[in-house]
């Protein structure tokens, strides 16, 4: 018992000489960033990482924020809540001025409680949870489950003027059923009609019986609230049913084509999708982003990318609009207060903010014409 | 059980309130930075969930891979409570951590008793299961928040987050020091090391077994409490096979059947990632390298050798100075 307690000693000894390791912070903003770097859910830190590193690189180029230069630092949390939370804590360590994270729903909800405690400015460029953006301090750049359902609802009824929808949607799924739940509630509010509702489980490999059902169904269009790669799946289905009507659904269709070998790939011709950013957008600012993106990293930028690479100037406007002149100068209540009065021409179309932390901002839409993602 | 006060045991105490003043001074006056504040809580339910698993694992030698179940039944009958309470911060988290402790106790009695007839491989892979199986009944109980999980339960602040993390490992540690130098303690060894010579002797192993689960699913239902106080949120993807895993690397690590081994490597897998995040891209792959190379090491004849040569000097270092002094008188 006594050797264990000399040892945990010496690695409490140990561990504080650690704490001398800490870097300074010098005359400069820092950005502090939470997102997935390894694991599962990685590429979605990296892209917004990556996004977010353009976009630092652009400000410091042109003279930084107020004059002051801009750091970013990017901590890895696997998409897990209590990691994230060590990598806030180690940011807060490193004299972090904003936060920009955590990029997905559950680690952005972790973090809630610790920022808020703070009062730190927190910006999360992706997580589409309701309660990712609860507090006060928090915002969110992206668009909330729910409200795209909503924004496809009156997208399909208004301008579309169709009446009568056949859904199909993942049972296992909060992406899904909450994107789903909003679109017919705020469906049968417009007077469409819903002609048929089937829904599949997480590892369903086959939808005979789902798209069956809706061949025989008197619907205008499919809403599919889901995955590409399900997505996929149930399109391939659904010709070999017969099922005749267009493809419409939510951002997580993106990269469907993927998943569409051969002659495949024509099925999703027409498919409509809502989406923050389409890389073929002929926008000036977005070609340039895409050529600077491909250029440095070798890919194509996808949302993620560009929600990171606007969550940056989102915060610089904050601070600007501020009036922050140094990062000793950072005034937690003047920032959040800031961002309800900020407006972004961004990647993702032009967005303000509402004092509940949501976005104010244009949907955007996509079509696949050609083998390729047109944005609307 | 009787407990007898010796002098070791008073040196513990004594041992124990020093760590705990010495951290709790590191942190109150905020010498111990931020990010070492938040990874001492969280050391403390992963020594907690070592400890436990070491009971089932080292003491009992079954092998459960399904040690995740148990932590998500405490966090979320815990946190449940936590939450539709609305009780003031400490009792209502003294009360949780007791519902999260009996939930888990309950469900650990229950599984147990279901998997009675089996042994090794067979008992790994249906725990296994059963970790699974839990994490999709929380996932369509009502109430439960689905896949998204409970959210906004109540937190701690760092100190009170270590305080209570401190106190629930140290009642952890006293309780399985008394249960495994008990007769039940002995007993279970008797049954991990021959289960055939034990029942000869009239040992009711099934008894044994169905006790020992109970016992240390409690523990991990505790565990399971203070890292939802921690996290403020649970949801399903929290408890996934890897949570096992991890926990039954480290019992693996720190030795099977050493509760001193567990607590260490607990410290040593939670806190290594984090001392690492300088490293940024290579923290991962050092990790991985310093888990592998701990392992080899431990396993290797030639370091315990060499561990036990050095030992051997010191300790003959200390008899020659010992004798020293003896002449001298």
């Amino acid at each position: 018992m006594k050797k264990l307690i000399s040892l945990a000693l010496c690695m409490i000894m140990a561990l504080s000489c650690f704490a001398g390791c800490q870097g300074g912070s010098g005359n400069e903003f820092i950005l502090g960033a939470i997102g997935p770097l390894t694991g599962t859910a990685s590429t979605y830190g990296q892209s917004v990482r990556n996004g977010m590193q353009i976009a630092v690189d652009e400000i410091n180029a042109a003279g930084g924020i107020n004059g002051v230069q801009v750091k970013m630092l990017f901590e890895d949390d696997e998409a897990d809540g209590a990691k994230a939370k060590s990598a806030y804590e180690k940011l807060m360590d490193d004299g972090m001025n904003i936060l920009i994270g955590a990029v997905t729903s559950g680690a952005s909800v972790a973090l809630n409680d610790l920022t808020a405690k703070d009062g730190i400015l927190q910006i999360t460029p992706s997580a589409s949870q309701i309660e990712a953006a609860q507090n006060p301090n928090s915002f969110r750049l992206c668009f909330t489950d729910p409200l795209q359902g909503v924004t496809m609802a009156d997208y399909t009824y208004s301008t579309l003027g169709y009446k009568s929808v056949a859904i199909i949607f993942n049972q296992d799924d909060s992406y899904s059923t909450g994107m789903k739940d909003a679109f017919k509630a705020r469906w049968t509010e417009l007077g469409g009609t819903i002609a048929e509702e089937v829904s599949f489980a997480k590892d369903a490999t086959d939808f005979n019986a789902q798209m069956t059902k809706i061949a025989a169904a008197d619907a205008d269009f499919l809403y599919m609230p889901i995955y590409a790669e399900k997505a996929a799946q149930i399109i391939i289905t659904a010709n070999e049913k017969g099922v005749n009507l267009p493809f419409i659904g939510g951002d997580g269709m993106d990269g469907i084509l993927n998943y569409l070998e051969g002659d495949n790939a024509k099925l999703a011709e027409g498919l409509l999708y809502l989406t923050p950013f389409v890389a073929t957008d002929p926008d000036e600012k977005v070609a340039a982003f895409v050529a600077e993106y491909e250029k440095r990293f070798g890919s194509t930028p996808d949302q993620f990318a560009a929600d990171g690479y606007d969550a940056v100037y989102v915060a610089k406007l904050a601070i600007e609009k501020a009036g922050i002149t140094s990062p000793a100068a950072i005034d937690n209540a003047a920032l959040i207060a800031a961002m309800t009065q900020i407006q972004l021409d961004g990647l993702t179309g032009s967005l303000s903010f509402t004092a509940e932390g949501e976005p104010n901002k244009g949907a955007k839409f996509a079509k696949i014409i050609d083998g390729q993602y047109v944005a609307q | 059980m009787k407990i007898k006060f010796n002098r070791k045991m008073i040196g513990s105490v004594i041992a124990a309130i020093a760590i705990y003043a010495v951290i709790a001074i590191l942190i109150l006056t905020g010498i111990l930075p931020r990010s070492m504040q938040s990874l001492v809580v969280k050391i403390s339910y992963y020594v907690v969930l070592a400890l436990s698993l070491n009971l089932i694992v080292g003491f009992l030698g079954d092998l459960s891979l399904g040690h995740a179940a148990f932590y998500a039944v405490g966090a979320y009958a815990g946190c449940a409570f936590a939450l539709y309470s609305g009780l003031p911060l400490i009792p209502n988290f003294i009360i949780s951590l007791l519902i999260g402790g009996i939930s888990a106790a309950i469900i650990g009695f229950l599984i147990s008793c279901a998997i009675l007839k089996l042994r090794g491989d067979y008992l790994a892979i249906v725990t296994l299961a059963f970790g699974e199986f839990i994490r999709s009944i929380v996932k369509i109980i009502p109430g439960l928040g689905g896949t998204k999980g409970l959210t906004g339960v109540p937190s701690f602040d760092r100190f009170e987050g270590f305080t209570f993390g401190y106190a629930v490992v140290i009642i952890v540690i006293i309780i399985l020091c008394n249960f495994t130098n008990s007769r039940h303690g002995r007993t279970i060894t008797a049954i991990r090391d021959n289960a055939i010579a034990a029942e000869s002797v009239g040992i009711n192993i099934k008894r044994y077994k169905v006790l020992v689960f109970t016992v240390s699913s409690f523990m991990a239902g505790m565990a399971g409490v203070l890292f939802g106080f921690y996290k403020t949120s649970v949801e399903p993807a929290d408890f996934t096979y890897n949570v096992s895993i991890e926990v039954l690397v480290m019992v693996v690590l720190g030795g099977m059947g050493s509760l001193k081994g567990s607590v260490i490597a607990a410290i040593i897998i939670v806190a290594l990632p984090e001392l690492l995040r300088e490293a940024a891209a290579y923290r991962m792959l050092i990790y991985a390298i310093a888990l592998i190379t701990m392992m080899m090491l431990n396993s290797s004849p030639k370091f315990a050798a060499l561990k036990a040569k050095a030992l051997d000097r010191l300790y003959s270092v200390r008899e020659s100075i010992t004798a020293v002094f003896k002449r001298a008188k």
